[in-house]
């Protein structure tokens, strides 16, 4: 019998790592990724940090040098699109015409940036940011642009935001909702981190929406909000969300909701095929049913999990998922899915940006937020591992001892 | 360009030549040394780029800020006085000759 094959289709984190793990693990058949963009892997985050303010270069994006892939017997098409994955035969068709049999299919295949579908969005500068190419282009863009328009507060909104005023540009931001990362974050952070960027001197216009992007001779000039303010703007950046990349999924027949259907052990109904990291909606003990996390700890952990499960050692996923965001001089930790808490108990300097928020629901701890506050994430980990036992009053509680805590539940 | 020495844990040495600015976790990545996983890219959110670096150069090494601290709690092998994360070990002149040692595992 031949060697039997993995197809990681998707060359993103949670691609590489599943391929990475799988030869760590000790998996000895062949390994093929393949992934739509020309390059190897690479790192997302600093697209919209240090690699936007051009304090990282090129050659620190990459997950691992070239050569990596050749010394662990990893095939990568870089630059290859699947177009459909046959169940019956377990063969992928891809976009150059061959054809790929498998024995084990991992779907890593990511997101894709939501479009905003008002009149003026095809204008030139008007952009996204999710891939390198996108952030290659908006570096240089920053270059020479001097008013801002980002449409959308998330994490991605605004780390764009606090780099582009760094690099000098007039920044307006608008955000549909009230709460800027409002989705992700407790009311307490949103706020912080609006009047954040306000201090930085950004614009912030809430509870805004885009009716129309106006141009002259095909590039955009500015940006017409629902709320009748008219924003002058030479860079625009949509950043409204991503849509997870689900299609070949659905097409083979899989159950698609929000993401590829997986269950505990990230597998889909048909066991041979996997999904990990942006796209697999997957069920966890650290929300109220199931949730599709966009994060590299998301992606690494599920990766690693995969990858032992193929290698003949299945486990079930439960890793407590963890985020980062870094916007100016604020880093952003949070551990645990804080959305949908009942109470939340700040702990710590808010007026001097080093605390935490301690988020709860039915009277447990499910996430907790810092801000330049590194101490307390690394206990909320740990915390969040096991059960906290963790009351809303000692967390609010300076006097009490969080490390001992945690401790103390790690030794019993 | 200072050459670092990562020792593996069955003993086994490889001296790169890193450049002043790049980090000794970097280093290792860009030159595929095995054992540094380094999940978070430099961001200081994991723990695996744990290194230990040899005792006697400890002191010429830059001083760990209290995140890095914090972050070493997360070590999958054991933590020591000398443990480091090596993202946090830019390369200076100074560090000319360093030699850190890979831990038996790093997740």
């Amino acid at each position: 019998m031949a060697a039997p094959l993995v197809a990681v289709v998707g060359t993103g984190q949670a691609g590489f790592q599943a391929a990475a793990s799988l030869r760590q693990d000790g998996f000895a058949g062949r390994i093929v990724m393949i992934g739509d963009e020309p390059v190897p892997p690479y790192q997302r985050p600093p697209l919209s940090k240090s690699y936007l303010a051009c304090e990282s270069a090129l050659d620190e994006l990459w997950l691992r040098p070239e050569t990596f892939y050749t010394q662990h017997q990893i095939d990568l098409l870089a630059g290859e699109t699947v177009e459909a994955v046959d169940r019956r035969e377990r063969r992928l068709r891809l976009a150059s015409g061959s054809e790929l049999s498998w024995d084990h299919l991992v779907l890593a295949t990511g997101a894709r940036f939501r479009p905003l579908a008002v009149p003026g969005a095809e204008l030139d500068g008007v952009l996204p940011l999710r891939t390198l190419a996108d952030a290659d282009i908006l570096r240089e863009r920053l270059d020479h642009a001097r008013e801002v328009v980002v449409v959308g507060a998330g994490f991605i909104g605004l780390e764009f935001a606090s780099v582009a005023i760094a690099r000098g540009a007039a920044v307006h931001i608008i955000e549909v909702t009230q709460h800027p990362m409002g989705r992700v974050v407790s009311a307490t952070i949103s706020r912080f981190f609006t009047n954040a960027h306000r201090r930085w001197g950004a614009k912030v216009s809430l509870g805004s929406g885009v009716s129309r992007i106006l141009g002259a001779d095909g590039r955009v000039t500015g940006v017409e909000t629902s709320d009748g303010q008219y924003l002058p703007a030479d860079l625009v950046l949509i950043c409204i969300g991503v849509i997870p990349n689900a299609e070949l999924a659905d097409e083979a027949g899989l159950a698609v909701d929000n993401g590829i259907v997986v269950d505990e052990c990230l597998a889909t109904a048909d066991p041979a095929i996997f999904a990990i990291g942006d796209s697999a909606n997957f069920p966890t003990p650290f929300a109220l049913g199931r949730v599709r996390l966009e994060s590299v700890q998301n992606a690494v952990d599920q990766g690693r999990c995969v990858a032992g499960h193929i290698a003949g050692k299945p486990a079930p996923y439960d890793k407590v998922p963890w985020f980062w965001s870094d916007q100016g001089d604020l880093k952003l930790q949070i551990a645990g899915i804080t959305a949908g808490h009942d109470t939340a108990v700040s702990r710590g300097d808010l007026q001097g940006g080093h605390f935490s928020v301690f988020c709860y629901r039915g009277g447990r701890l499910i996430g907790v937020e810092s801000v330049n506050q590194t101490a307390d994430h690394v206990v909320a980990r740990r915390l969040l591992a096991g059960d906290p036992k963790l009351t809303p009053e000692q967390a609010a509680d300076e006097g009490y001892d969080l490390r001992a805590h945690a401790r103390s539940l790690a030794g019993r | 360009m200072p050459q670092i020495t990562y020792v593996h844990p069955n003993g086994t040495r490889e001296v790169l030549d890193v450049p002043v600015g790049t980090s000794v976790m970097r280093g290792a990545i860009l030159n595929g040394v095995d054992g540094i996983v380094a999940e978070c890219g430099g961001e200081m959110m994991c723990a695996t780029c744990h290194v230990y670096v040899e005792e006697d150069q400890l002191g010429r090494t830059p001083t760990q800020s209290d995140d890095e601290k914090a972050m070493l709690e997360f070590t999958a092998s054991e933590r020591r006085p000398n443990s480091r994360l090596s993202c946090q070990l830019v390369v200076t002149p100074e560090l000319e000759g360093l030699v850190v040692y890979l831990p038996e595992t790093q997740v």
